[in-house]
């Protein structure tokens, strides 16, 4: 394979993690609580729909990130009033709640814009475009580093480096804050946080917004910085690969980023091989690859990571014994 | 003696008219309690008496509907956990609170850190678990983590926390239940400590025997009601005993001499292996007879449940033979061995007795659900099951008695008694009991044992494996001790605690 080609699939690869990464993050915050959240896809569409709008409306690509961020708190907290208030369970909230953000993106969508669900184009000055770091053009010419330099660390927007920031500043609040240690508790036993003295309901709310809050970012990301609009159902699948990234990640922020740069791989590659032949087999219909990413997660999922050990509180509504 | 006199006159708590429902449950009625500073204090009654609730109430997690609560003197409102620590109250749950992925320190650290970073609070925590362990001896290493430590250890983590947030009262609701012998005792020297360093202890138990090593006074309980207050050093166990259950108890089995006939349950050779290959029975034998109890003592983990499982069909031997009444068992499966004629009451009645969710009468037939008596083809006859399971509850004095109850809302000896009566009422040849009684109260042992007792009288080989040394000695008419998956060494049921305690310590053969 070409050097320029293997460049260009890792370029956009990395522009197809971020909103995994995003996502993945968001779940790593409310599963470490003990509130699974399979809604991340609905949190993920919602906020993409939230911030077309407003971007499209305001011409301000930070209002658009302002409102994907508000919606998805949003329905976080609509989670944690089912699932930590009601204590309900918390699978079937989080399904209803991508149906509703399903729906509800249509509809509004045909109302408002009357494109069969998609949003007007968003005008350059409400989105996301790419930055071109200092000396990208000066560096193109050195072999090997100069390339990767310019196509895959340069040239993207503003989200795909916050992303990658995010790895490291989750890390240090799960492990380094007080707030951190507590959440982590809280999925395992809160029953110790309880009697700790320690309000179980509060915490857990809290770990949901930061949820809500990159959940944000990720459908911010998909539509006014990947795209220039929204369009019907545009997450397509990918809160539940995030999901699939956190557990093959074990729940952990580093290897989580690894693993959304895996899927993210795949995804790209995919795209590559679009109408490419294989070598002694021929061209392969491209779904082939597509469903690349989704056998993968099913591989995973199966158990041969060895053993993936969730938060042990993890979807259980916590009530005091009796 | 002036130091015994000042102690009592200075109480670390009083209860005042404490008195809480829950429904039409009155968990505790109009309680009074002085416990004196500096005194262990014990607190007994049987499962369901309203210990746990008052302490609870104690601890912040339920409010007393009337009554007042007063620490050294000061009435308080303990509104939550917050203030009952604030209030120098620390209690050892039973179920330990702990977080098992985390290391001990991260443990005693939750809900004290000292400031939103945790890397200050780090620092003082260490200085401060050094301090602890060299004031009371209470030594772990801090950056172990708890699900890789022994049960006594996090049991004395557990204290470490309480004691790190400046508990100067401390509650210990069931906390020998886990342990064993050897860390009873240890628990028990750290109580101490603890004492004479002017802690005041609440110790909360259904084991008598304890009650009496430990305490200075005593606390009896009984239906949501206090029924007495003793000095330890004047009153005995058969009179706490009867206050608890409210009726004189037999507390040592009164049984016959055995009349062992023809061998019924035969092991020749087995060795077992864990899930991990580790060997947990090596190569061990022995017989026995219809019309026997043959008990097997040790300390938990050196095989007796590996062993109790190889007979069940539960577990696979890796080598020699299980015979029932002559014939292999090789190849059965649990059902089949019903069908030969065994009976086993499991170790542990949540895990493997019983389905908790599920309603008393559906549990009552459980493995038994294919008999033509309750039902033909796929269907149940549930009025068959419910009447079956009526009798039952009459015949073996389950309470409540209701068949439609949900398992999880019976007290625990009720929950064993609904296992213990579903597999005797089989009349199995060859019963294999694990831990008879463990969580069981008084009442409900003594009912227990009798019902053991019978089937050896009615002519049954009886295995029993228990962790309750007392237990063994007092219903078994032969004992094996088991140590490191071995058969050390077989006794006389008359064979003297130490000798036992001895083998059972790998010490003598």
């Amino acid at each position: 394979m070409d050097f320029d080609i293997f460049i260009s699939i890792l370029g956009s690869a990395v522009r197809l993690s971020i909103p995994l990464l995003f996502t993945a993050l968001a779940g790593l915050f409310s599963e470490r609580a003990g509130i699974f959240d399979i809604g991340l896809e609905g949190k993920m569409l919602a906020s993409a729909f939230a911030s077309a709008c407003v971007a499209y409306a305001t011409g301000n690509a930070w209002a658009g990130l302002g409102a994907g961020i508000g919606i998805a708190i949003v329905f976080s907290l609509v989670h944690g009033f089912a699932s930590i208030t009601n204590r309900g369970n918390q699978i079937v909230s989080g399904v209803a709640l991508n149906f509703v953000a399903a729906g509800l993106t249509i509809v509004l969508g045909q109302a408002w814009f009357g494109q069969g669900g998609r949003t007007g184009q968003v005008p350059a000055s409400g989105r996301f475009s790419g930055i071109t770091l200092p000396g990208a053009e000066m560096m193109r010419e050195v072999p090997i580093i100069g390339p990767f330099y310019a196509n895959v660390i340069s040239g993207n927007n503003i989200l795909t480096y916050l992303a990658f920031l995010m790895v490291p500043i989750s890390w240090w609040v799960l492990y380094r804050t007080r707030f951190g240690l507590r959440l982590r508790a809280v999925g395992e036993n809160p029953g110790a946080v309880d009697t700790a003295g320690i309000s179980v309901t509060w915490l857990r709310y809290r770990a949901l917004i930061v949820t809500g809050f990159l959940a944000g970012f990720a459908g911010t990301y998909l539509s006014i910085a990947q795209s220039a609009a929204f369009i019907n159902n545009m997450s397509a699948g990918k809160g539940y690969i995030a999901l699939a990234a956190l557990i093959f990640a074990k729940w952990k922020p580093v290897p989580v980023m690894l693993a959304c740069l895996l899927f993210g791989f795949l995804d790209a590659f995919a795209n590559f091989m679009q109408g490419k032949a294989l070598p002694l087999i021929g061209e392969v219909p491209v779904q082939i690859f597509q469903a690349l990413p989704y056998i993968l997660t099913c591989v995973l999922l199966a158990g041969f990571i060895g053993i993936a050990r969730p938060p042990k509180a993890g979807g259980v509504p916590y009530t005091k014994e009796r | 003696m002036s130091l015994d006199l000042q102690r009592e006159t200075e109480p670390a708590i009083e209860l005042v008219g404490i008195d809480k429902k829950f429904g039409a449950v009155h968990a505790n009625k109009n309680i009074n309690l002085t416990v004196a500073k500096g005194s262990i204090h014990g607190i007994i009654g049987e499962n369901g008496a309203g210990k746990s609730t008052l302490m609870s109430i104690l601890y912040g997690f339920y409010h007393a509907d009337q009554g007042e609560i007063r620490i050294s003197g000061k009435p308080v409102t303990i509104r939550d956990s917050q203030t009952a620590i604030s209030s120098g109250i620390g209690m050892v749950h039973q179920h330990f609170m702990l977080v098992e992925n985390f290391t001990v320190l991260e443990n005693v650290m939750l809900g004290a850190e000292g400031g939103q970073l945790l890397r200050k609070g780090v620092a003082s925590a260490r200085r401060e678990l050094k301090r602890l362990e060299d004031d009371y001896g209470l030594e772990v290493d801090p950056d172990a983590v708890i699900e890789e430590l022994p049960v006594g250890s996090q049991q004395r983590v557990e204290i470490l926390k309480a004691l790190y947030r400046g508990a100067e009262i401390l509650i210990l609701d069931e906390p020998t239940g886990v342990l064993t012998p050897a860390e009873a005792d240890h628990l028990f020297k750290v109580l101490r400590v603890l004492r004479d360093q002017g802690k005041t202890i609440i110790l909360i138990t259904h084991k008598l025997r304890e009650i009496m090593a430990i305490t200075d006074t005593v606390s009896v309980m009984r239906r949501g009601e206090m029924v007495a207050t003793r000095k330890t050093a004047e009153t005995t166990v058969e009179e706490l005993a009867e206050l608890m259950v409210g009726r004189r108890v037999l507390l040592r089995v009164e049984k016959g001499e055995a009349n062992p006939g023809k061998v019924l349950l035969s092991v020749k050779n087995l060795t077992v292996k864990d899930s991990r290959g580790v060997t947990m029975v090596d190569d061990v034998s022995f017989d026995v007879r219809a019309g026997e109890i043959v008990g097997i003592a040790g300390v938990a983990g050196n095989g007796q449940s590996e062993l109790l499982e190889a007979i069940a069909g539960i577990r696979k031997p890796a080598s020699g033979e299980i015979l029932i009444d002559g014939k292999s068992i090789a190849g059965s499966d649990p059902a089949a061995l019903r069908e030969l004629g065994l009976a086993h009451i499991p170790e542990d009645r949540h895990h493997m007795g019983l389905v908790l969710k599920f309603e008393e009468y559906e549990n009552s037939i459980l493995g038994y659900h294919r008999d033509q008596r309750y039902g033909r083809g796929a269907m149940l006859n549930l009025e068959a099951v419910r009447k079956d399971a009526e009798e039952k509850i009459a015949k073996y004095d389950i309470r409540p008695p209701n068949p439609r109850l949900r398992t999880a809302n019976f007290s625990g000896g009720n929950q064993q008694k609904i296992v213990v009566a579903r597999e005797i009422e089989r009349d199995p040849n060859v019963l294999i009991i694990g831990q008879p009684t463990r969580g069981v109260d008084i009442g409900a042992i003594e009912f227990i044992h009798k019902r053991i007792i019978e089937m050896r009288d009615a002519g049954k080989a009886v295995l029993l494996v228990s962790v309750e040394l007392d237990e063994i000695r007092s219903l078994s008419d032969r004992i094996l001790v088991m140590f490191a998956g071995k058969v050390v060494g077989e006794k006389s049921g008359e064979a003297g605690e130490q000798t036992l305690g001895l083998m059972m310590a790998g010490i003598a053969a």
